[in-house]
């Protein structure tokens, strides 16, 4: 029964680890994207 | 909210449902195994872990095929993110089969007696060379193209892997042999669906995979956009 519950805990661990590691690195991504746009838009505004 | 937003929330629910009815098969439906008790429950997740990283490079095979035809980079996107799914999924179902093997070959990793372990260990570690390629180069577009060469001849390992249980049969079970499963019906069911619920978790994987590499893209893009402006 150990081996049964040690197998399937590393499974949803590296799972977990897996799906987590994409959506907290989407989100960085997307602050990062945001960031971007709005110095972007106030260079553009600067320069008009 | 954007198309892939949309299928992305709708893969998600689906396959988060798919999981909850998958585990209730797996632990209360599925009956206790005769030989093997308990532990034989491992196979349904072991073996669904096993498919998808298969299937994950087949897709890597065939998206360098596409990108070799085509040049397109949402190909190579394709490719290694498929990849990506594919080495953690073949790890996952090396470690759940070193669980089941302990308590029922009395060893972790009997690589001696039992050839498919050792193939699998190469298949791994040929794919980690596939991403240790992909941060060699620096432009882009060889990279792309090199990927898809290598990632095109890279998936010979995984019928070999496949086979090699059928070709020396040792240690390792057949699970679909000529004289069928050697499964009961609740078992085959609760196999089976497990099989469905992990291939919908690939696609809603790599749906996620290919929208994190786009957003890459697009900051990439950004940068340069205000970078170049600036010097401009």
């Amino acid at each position: 029964m150990s081996y049964l519950f040690a197998a399937y805990a590393v499974f949803w661990a590296l799972t977990f680890v897996f799906v987590f590691g994409i959506a907290s690195r989407q989100k960085k991504l997307e602050k990062e994207m945001e960031a971007l746009r709005r110095a972007l838009e106030r260079k553009k505004q600067q320069e008009s | 909210m954007n198309r892939d937003s949309r299928w992305g929330d709708w893969l998600n629910a689906v396959s988060g449902v798919m999981m909850i009815v998958a585990l209730y098969l797996v632990f209360l439906y599925a009956p206790r195994e005769a030989t093997m008790g308990d532990v034989q429950r491992i196979f349904y997740f072991h073996v669904p872990s096993a498919w998808v990283g298969f299937f994950a490079f087949f897709v890597t095979f065939l998206a360098g095929i596409a990108y070799l035809r085509g040049g397109k980079r949402r190909w190579d996107v394709v490719g290694f993110s498929s990849a990506e799914i594919g080495v953690a999924f073949t790890a996952m179902a090396v470690i759940t089969g070193s669980f089941w093997a302990k308590p029922t070959w009395n060893a972790w990793w009997p690589w001696q007696q039992e050839p498919r372990l050792m193939l699998v260990t190469i298949l791994l570690l040929i794919y980690f060379a596939y991403f240790m390629l992909r941060a060699f180069l620096q432009d882009e577009e060889q990279k792309a193209r090199f990927a898809a060469v290598y990632g095109i001849v890279a998936f010979a390992s995984v019928p070999l892997t496949f086979l090699s249980i059928r070709w020396w049969q040792r240690l390792h079970p057949v699970v679909f042999d000529r004289g069928g499963t050697g499964l009961t019906r609740p078992m085959l069911l609760t196999f089976l669906f497990c099989l469905l619920t992990f291939t919908m978790l690939y696609f809603t994987l790599l749906l996620h995979r290919v929208r994190l590499a786009r957003l890459v893209d697009e900051v990439e893009g950004l940068k340069k956009r205000l970078y170049s402006g600036e010097r401009g």
